[in-house]
């Protein structure tokens, strides 16, 4: 990379809500920052001023549900030198992967007045499964001092600092009494991606798995532990059939608890 | 001399209880901060209190594997519970701590130390397993050849009051690995608590002239009499035969040594979810990682050390992969440590029975359980070490990193 040039960047929207997008917008002071060392040169939800051309950083929010974005995302990959996947859409086909685990034709009988308009595709994939992507940022929505993160040591030639190790570290770091083991509240904390620095169990709440599945994520044996605290088969699955649906360690073990 | 009379180190004295803010009082007035257990989150957690009024009066504590719960109990002790979900260390050991900041200028960059201003904090209510914790970690972070500065600042200026147990939880196992239920050093001034009858009494033994200068700023206190000795005592024996748990830790580091190889580890590895809690509950883990971030512009740099865990793959990556990268590897390396390796590397064993691990365990993994079942299976074995590629290659494939 020029270092006398800033380097481009572009934000891409897929099948999404474009909530991590906006965690962009969302960063205040440091955009200004960002824009200082960052050109933006392709973020529609910014600025309607698109600079075209080959960018040195690509953002990729959303997952591939239609046929014309499995063509796109090619695309986009040929014009970026770096690219990043954000969110649980992005990299792991998102709360709209529901639809994995039945017909897409009988949601959209149930939806549209016309279903006969509908041209999707029987599942919502993460970009991964359709391209080379350079780096995964999860979260439903990421965190926005991450994405930063991530920002600055692509800059600078270092490794991030995104830990993949569970949101339990986080909760004991900050000093949180474990709700599970306290409150005999069902949490996803001991198999989920830390990131969102144990937002849900900081205020007691169990953890919802928003991040995902964390490196060598055991659910068996958390499932196990929530049928101990009386959840039913129908709850655990449930629980596992969240953002993060259509990761696998999740998917396998909410297909576990299928009826 | 007067004083040639008087025992000058462990006298014991008597502080009735409706005395105790006059003791914090003392505290307060020789400039300490009070950081005691009390109750938050349904939890006795610890954290900065003011007077008696602040400590988890009344409550008590069930704690079974995986399983913490407190409740009131209807009666009036001051210190009815055992240890919760937090260690010292959060006070000594930080979980999180900038070791420097660094800023470009025009020869280069220049780093800069942060500077801290650490309160004197007085420990109120450190039990007998906590103050050996303390001093192990005192042996890893004050001796040898490199001083962990941040660590002995804070150490300097904490007092250890210690509160001897009167009662265990079902998972305490200190009389096993000989911390407790009564600290005999390590301490400024230790209290053992007496409820009989009417009588509310604290016997205060004065460990050394800190702790004795603290007295100094209140009205001095009546001695004990032998009876309240011999029931200090008995409350200790009583409390030592009512462990909830216990390891015989006999040659217990042939009997890891000789057990790399061992079903246990495959059985444990379907239950650990490798989520780190036992070892940052635990009050001698001390592993940490370094993060250094740098803002957007690259002006400034941060060095950040903070609580690591051996249970995550990052702990023990080095160039190509983890060198553990199975649960059973990391379960058998963080217990091997613990009760074998230890002995090795600091002479003493790494657990002081204190039981966290076994409640603050999602899924209630038993130390003493394990241990015990390694015993009645002990099978040394040759110890063939066979790197699993294949394994190693499946844990990473899902992980992308950046280029």
């Amino acid at each position: 990379m020029n270092r006398n040039k800033k380097p481009k960047l572009a934000v891409w929207k897929f099948a999404s809500c474009d909530g991590c997008q906006l965690s962009l917008l969302d960063c205040e002071d440091a955009l200004l920052d960002f824009a200082e060392v960052i050109q933006i040169a392709n973020f529609p939800e910014a600025s309607r001023a698109v600079i075209h051309g080959k960018y040195d950083i690509s953002l990729v929010e959303g997952s591939i549900t239609t046929s014309h974005d499995a063509e796109r995302i090619h695309k986009i990959r040929r014009q970026s030198k770096f690219l990043m996947t954000i969110g649980a859409c992005a990299t792991s086909g998102g709360i709209q992967a529901l639809r994995n685990f039945a017909d897409v034709t009988r949601f959209n009988a149930i939806v549209y007045a016309h279903p006969e308009y509908i041209s999707t595709l029987n599942k919502s994939t993460p970009i991964r499964d359709h391209i080379y992507v350079d780096f995964e940022l999860h979260g439903c929505p990421i965190n926005k001092l991450q994405l930063v993160e991530v920002c600055s040591a692509f800059l600078h030639g270092r490794k991030p600092v995104v830990p993949t190790h569970s949101v339990c570290m986080d909760c004991k770091r900050k000093g949180n009494p474990c709700v599970m083991v306290a409150h005999q509240t069902p949490c996803l904390g001991p198999v989920t991606h830390a990131g969102c620095n144990a937002l849900c169990p900081s205020y007691n709440r169990g953890c919802f798995g928003c991040f995902g599945p964390k490196e060598t994520p055991k659910t068996s044996s958390l499932a196990k532990k929530w049928q101990d605290l009386g959840a039913s088969n129908d709850e655990i699955m449930r629980a596992f059939r969240g953002f993060y649906s259509y990761a696998e360690p999740f998917r396998k073990e909410s297909e576990m608890y299928e009826d | 001399m007067m004083e040639n009379k008087k025992k000058k180190h462990k006298k014991h004295l008597v502080l009735p209880a409706q005395e105790f803010d006059v003791f914090l009082n003392a505290l307060h007035e020789a400039a300490y901060e009070i950081i005691a257990p009390t109750v938050q989150d349904q939890a006795v957690v610890l954290d900065q209190i003011d007077k008696s009024a602040d400590l988890p009066i009344g409550w008590t504590d069930a704690q079974r594997e995986g399983s913490y719960h407190i409740f009131k109990n209807g009666e009036r002790s001051f210190f009815n519970f055992n240890v919760g979900p937090h260690a010292w260390k959060k006070y000594l050991h930080l979980a999180e701590l900038l070791l420097f900041t660094a800023k470009t200028n025009s020869s280069g960059f220049k780093t800069f130390e942060p500077i801290e201003n650490v309160p004197k904090r007085a420990f109120l209510g450190v039990r007998p397993c906590e103050v050996a914790a303390i001093q192990k970690q005192d042996k890893i972070f004050l001796q040898g050849n490199y001083v962990d500065t941040a660590y002995k600042l804070r150490r300097d200026n904490a007092l250890i009051i210690a509160v001897n147990c009167g009662r265990v939880s079902g998972n305490c196992f200190c009389a096993s690995m000989e911390t407790g239920p009564q600290a005999r050093s390590g301490f400024d001034l230790c209290l053992t608590e007496i409820r009989q009858d009417e009588r509310h009494v604290f016997i205060l033994e004065i460990g050394n002239e800190r702790g004795k200068n603290v007295l100094a700023g209140m009205p001095a206190l009546e001695e004990a009499t032998e009876q309240d000795i011999a029931l200090m005592f008995g409350l200790q024996e009583e409390a030592r035969k009512k462990m909830g748990k216990d390891v015989d830790t006999t040659d217990i580091q042939a009997l890891f040594y000789d057990n790399y190889e061992h079903s246990v580890w495959n059985e444990i590895a379907t239950r650990c979810m490798n989520c780190g809690n036992c070892t940052l509950v635990c009050p001698t883990c001390f592993c940490t990682n370094i993060d250094d971030v740098t803002d957007l512009t690259g002006a400034e740099a941060e060095r950040w050390r903070r609580w690591d865990s051996c249970f995550t793959m990052d702990f023990s990556y080095i160039h190509g992969g983890s060198i553990r990268p199975s649960a059973e590897n990391r379960y058998r390396h963080w217990i091997t440590h613990k009760f074998a390796a230890w002995h090795d590397q600091f002479d003493e064993s790494g657990c002081v029975g204190c039981g966290r691990c076994i409640t603050w365990c999602p899924v209630g993994i038993d130390v003493t359980q394990e241990i015990r079942k390694l015993q009645k299976t002990n099978s040394p074995v040759e110890i063939q070490r066979v790197v699993n590629h294949g394994n190693t290659a499946k844990i990473f494939s899902g992980t992308s990193i950046l280029k």
